[in-house]
Order: structure tokens, then C-alpha cells, then sequence
């Protein structure tokens, strides 16, 4: 190979490297989310599908904060759960389960957030154990009944041991960050659920929800 | 000159750069202080007496307050459910009341709370 083509190569790498921080995966349909529009958002607490039973609770608790500030009236998840609770219905399931026209007539919310969480807590692996925390949430408008957004997230107290995980540099002050916020946290789980949440629930990200009215960049996006 | 200049591009490209496609973030539009880790808290049940929870948000709003940032969505109705739970119904009234006020979007959950929790 002459020199050339060498630099040629490196190029084309480089290029690559680059465009691989963004638009990865396929974007998503946002059709009847901008169709709808909610201002309001009702966050039910998470189905948990693990066996660690502070897991709802722990997500829930992190729910609120990246949907606020992605321009959305966020209802007071506290109160929500006592709701149901004076109603007679304890768990995460059957207040899932709830119609949506009941939903809309208390709590007078636009839509709706369904949570439920795959992983929550310690992952052995060959070398290192890790916390691991994943989630997945659907947004439905209580007004239409139609589903507006799907999305997932995973986070990890490894992050960046590996060289797959994130990709650029973005990835490392990512990596960077959640090390940070780990190493001086007793309850790792609920912190990498912290992080996870905020992956799953931010506006602004790709494939992520859309800004809502109360935000500067609503309707931008 | 001419440094201060190509250290300014160089910031202006090293931001682009880690800003990758997505849209600028707008800066945070509410003060949090501590509310996440006190509906943690309240959640949990048993790491803070409901005295010590109220104490918490009660210090948290003055700051909030004081440094003229936004209350949070949740904040004020989560507030008077602790002092509800307490049995001080109108403390509970007025917080709801704050709430539903700041936040009209509010409106049918909190009217629903002050229908079914009065004295």
C-alpha cells in the first residue's frame, strides 16, 4: 500500500469514526406524537419485572425531573401512588392496568407513562460485577387512546470498560461522568437507575421524547 | 491575538464536535434541590421520619425562593401530602392549593385530592 492510499484509508476511517457518533439507528415515527401533543404527563409507578423489589420505587423517584425539563406537567408521582393505594390497588401491575378513560377522569393528565423494568442490580460477569439497570417506556394519549412514543435504556456502573460501549467522545465524558457518580455512592443500583432513567426520559436525544410547551425548544424538534 | 482567536475555534469545533446532532439543551428550568432524593425517601418509608421529610422540602423551598428559580412540577402537592399524612389538613389544602395554581394542569387531580381529603 503507498503512502497515499494509506492516508486515504485513515481518512475514510476517521470519517466513519466520526459519523458513527450519530443517527445509528433508524429514526423514530413521530407522527402521533406531533398529532397530540400533550402538555401533561401521568407516570404510573413501574412494573418490575426483577426480582429487587426497591426497584419501582427507585425509578419512579427519578421519573419526574427529566420530563419536567423537557417541558411536560409531570403529576405528583407521591400522590399518584396514595391515590391508587386509597382505592384499594397496591401494585404496579393492576394500576397499569387501569382504563385509560378512569385515568383521564381522576387525574386529568394528556397521556400516560407506562415503565417497566427488565434489570435492576448486580450483573456478575467473568471478570467484574456490575449494577445494571434497563427500562423501557410506552406513552399513551388518554384523549385519543393512541400510543405516542416507545423507548429504552440501559445503564451500567461499567460503562467504558469495555471499548464497544457509546462511541466517541461524547461516550467517554459519558463514561467519565457516571464513574464520578458512582464512586462516591453506597447504593450503586439506585444511582445507575438514576442514570438509566434520565437516558429513557430526556428530550433532545435521539429517538428520545419530543420537547413538550412549557419548554423553549417545543415544536423545534 | 491570533492564538486567542484559534483557541476560540478550536472550542467553537471542539463544541459542535460533542454536541453531535442533537439540538442545543436548554438550560434547566427548574431548581431541584433535594426533591428527588426526598420522594425517594417518602417512597422508601423507612430511612426519614415525615418531621425530617417536611423539614427537607420545607428548607429546600426557601432556597428555591430565595434564589428565584422555579418550583418544580410535584413539588408543592408533594409537599402537602406530607403534612396531610400528618393529619394537618390545611397545610395539605394549602400546598395542593399552591400546586393547582402554578401548575393549571393540575387542576383535576388536585381538585380530586381536596374533594376526597377535607376535614
Amino acid at each position: 500500500m503507498s503512502w497515499k492510499t494509506f492516508l486515504k484509508v485513515l481518512a475514510v476511517a476517521a470519517f466513519s469514526l466520526v459519523m458513527s457518533g450519530c443517527a445509528t439507528k433508524p429514526p423514530a415515527d413521530y407522527t402521533a406524537f406531533k398529532a397530540n401533543r400533550p402538555a401533561s404527563i401521568l407516570v404510573l409507578p413501574p412494573l418490575n419485572n426483577t426480582p429487587e423489589v426497591q426497584a419501582s420505587n427507585s425509578v419512579l423517584s427519578y421519573a419526574t425531573r427529566p420530563l419536567a425539563e423537557a417541558g411536560y406537567y409531570v403529576m405528583p408521582v407521591t400522590l399518584v401512588a396514595e391515590a391508587f393505594k386509597e382505592n384499594g390497588v397496591t401494585q404496579a401491575a393492576d394500576m397499569q392496568a387501569t382504563p385509560p378513560e378512569k385515568l383521564r377522569q381522576i387525574f386529568g393528565a394528556d397521556a400516560v407513562l407506562y415503565i417497566t423494568i427488565s434489570k435492576y442490580g448486580t450483573v456478575f460477569a467473568v471478570v467484574n460485577s456490575a449494577s445494571v439497570v434497563t427500562a423501557e417506556a410506552k406513552l399513551v394519549d388518554l384523549r385519543t387512546g393512541q400510543q405516542l412514543w416507545v423507548g429504552t435504556a440501559t445503564a451500567s456502573s461499567q460503562e467504558g470498560q469495555s471499548n464497544q460501549s457509546q462511541g466517541g467522545l461524547v461516550g467517554l465524558l459519558v463514561t467519565a461522568i457516571v464513574k464520578q457518580v458512582i464512586a462516591s455512592s453506597t447504593d450503586e443500583s439506585h444511582k445507575v437507575a438514576g442514570i438509566a432513567t434520565n437516558r429513557l426520559l430526556s428530550a433532545g436525544t435521539q429517538n428520545g421524547i419530543l420537547y413538550g410547551p412549557r419548554s423553549r425548544n417545543y415544536g423545534k424538534d | 491575538m491570533t492564538k486567542f482567536r484559534l483557541s476560540v475555534a478550536g472550542t467553537v469545533l471542539l463544541c459542535t464536535f460533542l454536541g453531535g446532532c442533537a439540538a442545543p439543551r436548554p438550560p434547566a428550568m427548574y431548581q431541584w434541590q433535594g426533591y428527588q432524593a426526598n420522594v425517594d425517601a417518602y417512597l422508601r418509608a423507612d430511612t426519614k421520619s415525615l418531621d425530617e421529610q417536611i423539614q427537607l422540602m420545607e428548607e429546600d423551598l426557601k432556597k428555591i425562593s430565595a434564589g428565584g428559580g422555579a418550583v418544580p412540577p410535584g413539588y408543592r402537592a408533594h409537599l402537602g401530602l406530607l403534612y396531610g399524612q400528618k393529619g394537618n389538613l390545611d397545610l395539605f389544602a394549602q400546598n395542593v392549593q399552591a400546586e393547582k395554581a402554578q401548575y393549571p394542569e393540575s387542576s383535576t387531580f388536585m381538585d380530586f385530592l381536596l374533594r376526597n381529603f377535607k376535614k
